[in-house]
């Protein structure tokens, strides 16, 4: 990386104990800068009380997620060049969760309801019986492999309008795992699974503004799955099987 | 302001199918009113049918017109969404439902010159 001899004027959300303000930094601009490496310097030259969260730096393990001029990102995966205005940025906690301190989120509730969604795997068999053959050609299998790269960013989360709207809703992620599931031969949750998705905070809350979609880090589609489970939660209902 | 998150084609054929609804739900029971004038007052009807000949109510009928077609439109979008096949193509069908509203309420605006 090279100084450009440029700086980004950067605002940082800073929160303590429920208190919080944007605190402005100036930033050296670097060639090939992601915003995690933007929020790195700040807290290793300007003020080492910045609490943030990141793991891998490599877009793999979803840790570092943060809304960035207003719209979630995955900030190491995200280059400044692509969001910066005018070498500005705003940088804050994910949208639609309790903020523990500056950056740094509590993703309790974002976890605790993928196990509300029943988006657990159910095993139908136990480690005696023989391997069950999967084809990767089904479309069943197909559906579920399509669901199954989510990294729990909860970027689709803070995009959603709904779970800001509505608290219980389930929201994107936990209902996209709970697709993938619908959609695994070896599962035997799906009577569970389907009741847990069409209660009060389930699928059927979904207004369809495909935020999830738009942001979502990995290109997975939430939406898609979400307008599955409707499909077969109704199905269920009438009695037509999956 | 439209806030950054939200500035995407398929969020703002969200909310205008949503606006477009709760103007339609404000406009039906004004024309029902005025339907139900033809019964209960006829001479009244008539003086606001001669209102409704102004060109600044034949404007007010376009968007009303491109309005009840872009929810039809947009509805048939989000049932053809929930209930058909996936398809990739969403903002087309988002933008097909804009194109074809405006080209009933265009062709209902010229017809009402």
């Amino acid at each position: 990386m090279s100084e450009t001899g440029e700086f980004l004027q950067v605002s940082i959300w800073r929160e303590q104990d429920g208190n919080g303000h944007f605190e402005s930094f100036q930033v050296p601009r670097r060639d090939n800068q992601t915003i995690l490496d933007v929020v790195a310097w700040v807290q290793q030259q300007a003020d080492p009380t910045l609490s943030y969260r990141f793991a891998c730096r490599v877009g793999m393990c979803g840790s570092c997620a943060m809304m960035v001029n207003g719209a979630p990102r995955w900030t190491c995966r995200t280059h400044v060049q692509k969001v910066a205005d005018d070498n500005r940025l705003e940088i804050a906690p994910l949208r639609n969760l309790p903020v523990i301190k500056d950056l740094a989120v509590d993703m309790d509730p974002f976890f605790d309801k993928w196990v509300a969604a029943e988006a657990v795997f159910e095993p139908s068999q136990t480690r005696d019986d023989p391997m069950p053959p999967i084809n990767p050609q089904d479309p069943m299998r197909i559906a579920a492999s399509d669901a199954i790269e989510c990294i729990n960013c909860a970027v689709c989360y803070a995009a959603c309008d709904v779970v800001a709207a509505n608290p219980d809703y389930l929201g994107p992620a936990a209902l996209n795992r709970a697709w993938s599931l619908v959609n695994d031969s070896r599962d035997d949750g799906q009577d569970a699974r389907l009741k847990a998705v069409s209660g009060g905070g389930g699928c059927h809350n979904c207004h369809v503004q495909q935020g999830c979609a738009r942001y979502c880090p990995n290109e997975l589609n939430p939406t898609l799955s979400i307008s599955g489970l409707k499909r077969a939660t109704a199905k269920s209902l009438l009695g037509w099987g999956q | 302001m439209i806030r950054p998150h939200r500035t995407h084609a398929l969020w703002y054929a969200f909310i205008l199918h949503r606006v477009s609804g709760i103007v339609l739900a404000l406009f039906l029971p004004l024309h029902f009113y005025m339907l139900s004038l033809a019964l209960t007052d006829p001479a009244q009807l008539d003086g606001f049918l001669v209102f409704a000949d102004l060109l600044i109510v034949k404007c007010a009928e376009f968007a009303l017109v491109f309005l009840l077609a872009v929810h039809m439109f947009g509805g048939l979008r989000l049932m053809a969404l929930e209930f058909l096949p996936w398809s990739p193509r969403q903002k087309t069908f988002a933008a097909s439902a804009v194109a074809l509203a405006f080209l009933i309420s265009t062709s209902f605006f010229l017809q009402a010159m």
